[in-house]
């Protein structure tokens, strides 16, 4: 089953992503390791960041151009997240917005796309809020328990969500919610649907968002929903598909993710190795012992194979093929480099990795999230084993 | 008011410059290579001109290899309206670039030429300077500040004293300092666009210019690198070590 629809014009030349590349690091220049700290410390959005990203237009890199963004593909995305995470910064308070409308995109009809992307592309409208997680179904997303019920022209809400990241900095949510019960659905896989939700109108009239406080910087909150009406002309694409339009989203996502795993590890390896350059014990530079290069090298060809499958993935989603095997694999991979880096560049700092001012600590906490978020390690492994590989199914 | 931006494709200023093997040059391959920083203030500039309403056109022009094109597209996506590539593989002196661009400019008769003051590979600052006597044009080397007026342009330079204000007739050959602005990253809409914008391509020989080396390089090394330092006791034993050991007091 192929749902992947290439970008309209996913043609960009290597030039290109190198011209992207260079624009954004340029613009990440302006939000140096203090400003990050800063917003770490404070536990506050970067307006600042994310304002600078909107105008520039790189997240609406994917929106096609006749919904009035640039319509690049996944390579190019994954260029500018890498980016960001490769110069000591963090594109989670708003990696959303690139891809979360792909299932408007995708699935959504053709007066949908015309209401919701340009406002979109244009930064007015932020979409960067994803409810899928709930409390009771993490993994297991097919015994989510929100529900939406039809009254008339309407949906009626119901449930809760957690973990909805950046939902105090979105003005739309992507809501799945279970729309047919699970013992009275067809197919295991179906009953879920997507809804559009305007926070905007929502909030206060049975939408409530609080805040979770966590290890990191990422607003991400719990979402509960008290008779909601949502119109339903804000369904996206059939009654009871959702799941599929979500796992196909899902799988764009994983590359975008692992793109900033390979940014932050390109990031410690840097730090790590200009430490390593610096620091004198013993009357010598650190980086002249093996046991301290070693595990930094290592760590450099780890992440430099992730990489590669990273942008295998994406050229493979831009060229329309399924991705399942290798965006997870991706995601897998460069996080776990991203972690290997992190953990060494640590070590390499020794006591002074643990001090606010080298940002080291800061994206050592940010990129163990990625084992976990958007999806576990075990998960990917099971996918791997069992629909891969074709092992006995587990649960 | 048409502007002509020469631009000069240089080693990344975030790169180590190492020394080839032979002792030839620089090892400029599989390196990352980029505009040279004086030149991206030279087209942030420019651009800002057009956007005052004080320039119509603005055209970057860069003299080289072929790669020099992805530089020329950087200053396009910057705003920049067409670019000019004078494509040689040789190696270029500033009195050539300085003719070939004159070449240029007799066919494309600018108003106001923005260069940066130098580039940061052979830091030679010349290039502007042999430019304007080649044309017989005003120079202002080295401005921190640009104001065009009716009468022609006036100009702030840096010099050692201080700032120096002046005016001068267009057309003219201004080169920029570091001080006269912040380049401007490109938008990715705007990177889009220049996929698109025009970028004609002459040789040296059409535009009937010798780029043939003046100047021969014998060898290129590393800087030696420092040596450790040494800690005095005290002001006589300092005294001491400068007169009977670096014997220079
Ligand atoms: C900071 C942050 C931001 C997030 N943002 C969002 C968001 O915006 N939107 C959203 O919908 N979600 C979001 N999430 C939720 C995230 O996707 C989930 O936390 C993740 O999918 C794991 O689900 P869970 O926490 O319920 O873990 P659980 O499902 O409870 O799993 C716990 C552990 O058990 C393991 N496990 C479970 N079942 C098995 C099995 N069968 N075999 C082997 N191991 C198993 C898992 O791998 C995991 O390690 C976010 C989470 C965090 C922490």
């Amino acid at each position: 089953m192929n749902l992947m629809q290439a970008p309209a014009a996913a043609g960009e030349s290597d030039a290109d992503l190198q011209a992207i590349r260079d624009s954004v690091r340029a613009l990440c220049a302006d939000f140096p390791g203090e400003y990050w700290r800063e917003k770490d410390r404070e536990r506050a959005y970067p307006t600042e960041f994310v304002q600078a990203l909107t105008e520039a237009g790189f997240l609406a890199v994917l929106i096609p151009e006749e919904y009035g963004g640039s319509g690049l593909g996944l390579r190019a995305a994954a260029a500018i997240l890498e980016e960001i995470h490769k110069s000591g910064g963090n594109g989670a308070a708003c990696h959303a917005q690139m891809y979360i409308m792909g299932t408007i995109l995708r699935h959504g009809s053709e007066a949908q796309k015309q209401k919701w992307l340009p406002p979109i592309a244009r930064g007015e409208l932020r979409l960067q809020a994803f409810g899928v997680s709930e409390p009771t179904s993490g993994t297991d997303t097919l015994s989510l328990r929100t529900t939406a019920v039809r009254q008339g022209d309407r949906y009626i809400v119901n449930g809760q969500k957690v973990w909805t990241s950046r939902a105090e900095h979105s003005d739309l949510m992507l809501l799945l919610a279970r729309t047919t019960p699970k013992d009275q659905a067809k197919k295991r896989v179906e009953g879920l649907s997507v809804f559009l939700v305007d926070m905007r109108t929502a909030l206060g009239k049975g939408l409530t968002i609080r805040p979770i406080h966590t290890m990191i910087n990422h607003s991400t909150t719990e979402v509960f929903f008290d008779e909601l009406e949502v119109p339903a002309e804000n369904l996206i694409g059939e009654l009871d598909q959702g799941f599929r339009y979500i796992l196909d989203g899902m799988n764009a996502e994983r590359v975008l993710i692992a793109a900033e795993c390979i940014g932050d590890a390109r990031w410690f390896i840097d730090k790590a190795v200009a430490y390593a350059g610096e620091r004198k014990v013993f009357g010598r530079q650190i980086g002249q012992n093996q046991g301290v290069q070693f595990p930094i090298a290592r760590a450099y060809a780890a992440t430099e194979a992730a990489d590669l499958m990273v942008q295998k993935a994406a050229a493979l989603f831009d060229a329309g093929h399924s991705i399942g095997e290798s965006a997870n694999m991706a995601k897998l991979l460069a996080s776990e480099a991203a972690w290997q880096a992190a953990d060494t560049c640590l070590q390499t700092h020794g006591g002074y990795g643990f001090a606010e001012e080298y940002d080291v600590e800061r994206k050592f906490r940010e990129t163990r999230l990625y084992q976990i978020a958007p999806i576990s390690t075990n998960m990917i492994l099971s996918y791997l084993a069992e629909h891969v590989l074709g092992l006995p199914r587990s649960y | 008011m048409k502007v002509l931006i020469p631009i000069k494709r240089v080693i990344d200023a975030n790169v180590k410059v190492r020394v080839r093997g032979d002792g030839s040059g620089v090892e400029t391959q599989n390196v990352k290579m980029a505009m040279n920083p004086f030149c991206e203030i030279a087209v942030e500039e420019a651009v800002r001109l057009k956007e005052a309403g004080l320039a119509e056109e603005l055209i970057v022009i860069s003299c080289g290899v072929t790669q020099c094109q992805e530089t020329l597209r950087t200053g396009l996506a910057m705003g920049a309206d067409r670019g000019i590539l004078v494509e040689t593989d040789a190696e270029l002196e500033p009195l050539a670039v300085a003719k070939l661009l004159k070449a240029v400019v007799d066919k494309e008769s600018p108003d106001l030429i923005i260069l940066g003051k130098q580039s940061v590979d052979g830091d030679n600052n010349q290039t502007g300077q042999m430019l304007a006597a080649l044309l017989g044009w005003p120079q202002g080397t080295f401005i921190s500040k640009i104001e065009i007026k009716d009468s022609g342009s006036a100009i702030t330079r840096e010099v050692d004293g201080g700032l120096e204000m002046l005016e001068i007739k267009l057309p003219a050959v201004v080169t920029v300092d570091l001080r006269l602005n912040e380049p401007r990253y490109a938008s990715l809409p705007n990177i889009m666009k220049a996929k698109k914008k025009p970028i004609e391509t002459i040789s040296p020989d059409a535009l009937g210019v010798d780029v043939a080396p003046r100047v021969e390089i014998l060898e290129v090394t590393e800087p030696p690198s420092r040596q450790a330092g040494i800690k005095v006791e005290s002001v006589g034993e300092l005294v001491d070590k400068l007169r009977n050991e670096a014997k220079v007091i």
